[in-house]
């Protein structure tokens, strides 16, 4: 508090995610962010993180579709979650200024599924499929996880950009596809591992049992670190 | 006229991060009637709607910055918005500009606004009490407000139809004496609704077409924009 300041507030204002606590002083559910191109898998991971924790978390997710309802209406179709816990922003044929440059939407978003089924544990959102370079504002999510598949190409890696670099999950999924398309995974991990250092990268596939498990063991961790308060970036910890 | 000239331009900035990005201000639904196929027809919609929906928008804005009563204007705002859908995105325009400028120009009155209107106000009202926090006149923000309501559909129409940016671009430079009409005639009303304390001196001019298509719009199953 500034003691110069003429007049207090009795509420508390969150502008962005900065602010871990809600206007009523408890913690506010962790945001997670999932970006990555087109159809690498995004609403999948989605659907397969809600399944795997729904039983213990209390989760919500907000998708970004780009110009229909497919996102969100495949969740609601797969009954992941009920159908209050998704939200879905419009982004006027531009997901990245959605999650990064002007963030007013989605923040509206999570703070409303936060208030309409709180309180939550956990809220995901997932960015219209984009390019490269697109990833999420420090102001809307607390961690990203940045998705790429073997198909699309395994140079994706050793390409780059501030996704596959700066996220701080890099997941490389349909690993099962890799044989068909001639990607090759030892290759996609060393670049990754020059890329990225020591930050994580999982390999998964979804069609397998219980693929969805590296990315799940991800998120908790970050969720005990940011119930415990301690730092939730993994290039932090 | 105001001295706080950067202030302006941040606040006109298409880049300032209140959620305009999303809306085309009905461009969309023109471009697939084949209303806006060019150039020509681009700044033929957007003089149609300086005139209608951006002259209100104006009066509204210079009002609430003039210190008008912001919940009065907001049902002024209203009253001149038939189409539930358009009252739907003003609002949600509304709160995410206050959400910004709240960050920006922290303001008592602002913060007042949130808390007591969690649903949020009429865009234009806010753009008009964020303007009055950032230190601007209501002629200021009349030409904001004017440049608003051509700005989004310009850049709207680049994204749809890959029209020339130069070309849109310079729709809107030949738009310039027409808003700068807007904002006085906007800034007028304001003066007397102030003077009076009567909402009755806005202007209520209204895009029929407009009101319609933004209806039907917002229940087409695949869109790029929210409005
Ligand atoms: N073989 C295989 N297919 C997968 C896997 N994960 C997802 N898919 C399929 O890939 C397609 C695209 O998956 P989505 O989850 O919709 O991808 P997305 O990233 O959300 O796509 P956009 O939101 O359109 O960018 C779907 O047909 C999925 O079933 C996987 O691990 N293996
Ligand atoms: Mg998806």
């Amino acid at each position: 508090m500034h003691l110069d300041h003429p007049e207090t507030f009795p509420h508390r204002h969150t502008w962005s995610s900065a602010a871990p606590t809600l206007p009523d002083g408890t913690r506010r559910a962790l945001r997670i962010g999932l970006g990555g191109p087109v159809g690498s898998g995004k609403t999948a991971t989605v659907a397969a993180l809600c399944r795997a924790l729904r039983d213990r978390l209390s989760i919500a997710v907000v998708t970004n579709d780009i110009y229909t309802r497919e996102d969100a209406d495949f969740l609601l179709r797969n009954a992941v979650l009920p159908p209050e816990r998704i939200a879905a922003v419009e982004t006027g044929a531009c997901p990245h200024t959605a999650i990064r440059d002007d963030i007013s939407a989605n923040l509206e978003a999570v703070e409303e599924l936060e208030e309409r089924t709180g309180p939550l544990d956990l809220v995901l959102v997932e960015s219209g499929g984009d390019n490269l370079t697109a990833t999420f504002s420090t102001g809307l999510v607390d961690a990203q996880v940045f998705v790429i598949d073997v198909a699309a190409g395994d140079d994706i890696p050793r390409k780059g950009g501030p996704g596959v670099t700066t996220a701080d999950l890099l997941v490389v999924n349909k690993t099962d596809l890799a044989p068909y398309v001639g990607s090759d995974l030892d290759g996609m991990a060393r670049d990754a591992k020059a890329q990225r250092g020591d930050l994580p990268v999982a390999f998964t596939s979804l069609r397998g049992e219980d693929g969805v498990r590296p990315v799940a063991d991800w998120v908790l961790e970050r969720l005990a670190a940011w119930t415990a308060g301690r730092p939730v970036r993994a290039a932090a910890v | 006229m105001s001295t706080r000239r950067t202030a302006l331009l941040l606040l006109a900035d298409g880049r300032f991060p209140a959620g305009a990005h999303a809306h085309s201000g009905g461009a969309e639904a023109a471009v697939r009637a084949g209303r806006i196929d060019g150039p020509a027809t681009l700044a033929a919609f957007c003089r149609g709607r300086l005139h209608t929906t951006g002259l209100v928008a104006a009066a509204l804005a210079a009002a609430a910055c003039a210190g008008c009563d912001p919940y009065a204007l907001d049902a002024a705002a209203d009253a001149r918005t038939p189409t539930p859908a358009l009252r739907d995105t003003a609002r949600k325009l509304g709160r995410q500009l206050l959400r910004a400028a709240r960050a920006t120009w922290p303001a008592p009155e602002l913060h007042a606004v949130a808390a007591t209107r969690p649903r949020g106000l009429h865009q234009p009202v806010v753009l008009g009490l964020t303007a009055r926090a950032a230190g601007l006149t209501p002629h200021d923000v009349a030409q904001a407000a004017a440049y608003d309501t051509v700005s989004s559909p310009a850049t709207a129409a680049v994204r749809l139809l890959s029209l020339d940016p130069f070309d849109a671009t310079a729709v809107l430079a030949g738009l310039a004496d027409a808003m700068d009409a807007v904002a006085a005639q906007a800034t007028a009303a304001a003066e007397a609704v102030l003077a009076t304390g009567s909402t009755d001196h806005l202007p209520a001019a209204s895009a029929p077409l407009l009101d319609i298509t933004a209806q039907q719009h917002a229940a087409w199953p695949v869109r790029l924009f929210a409005s």
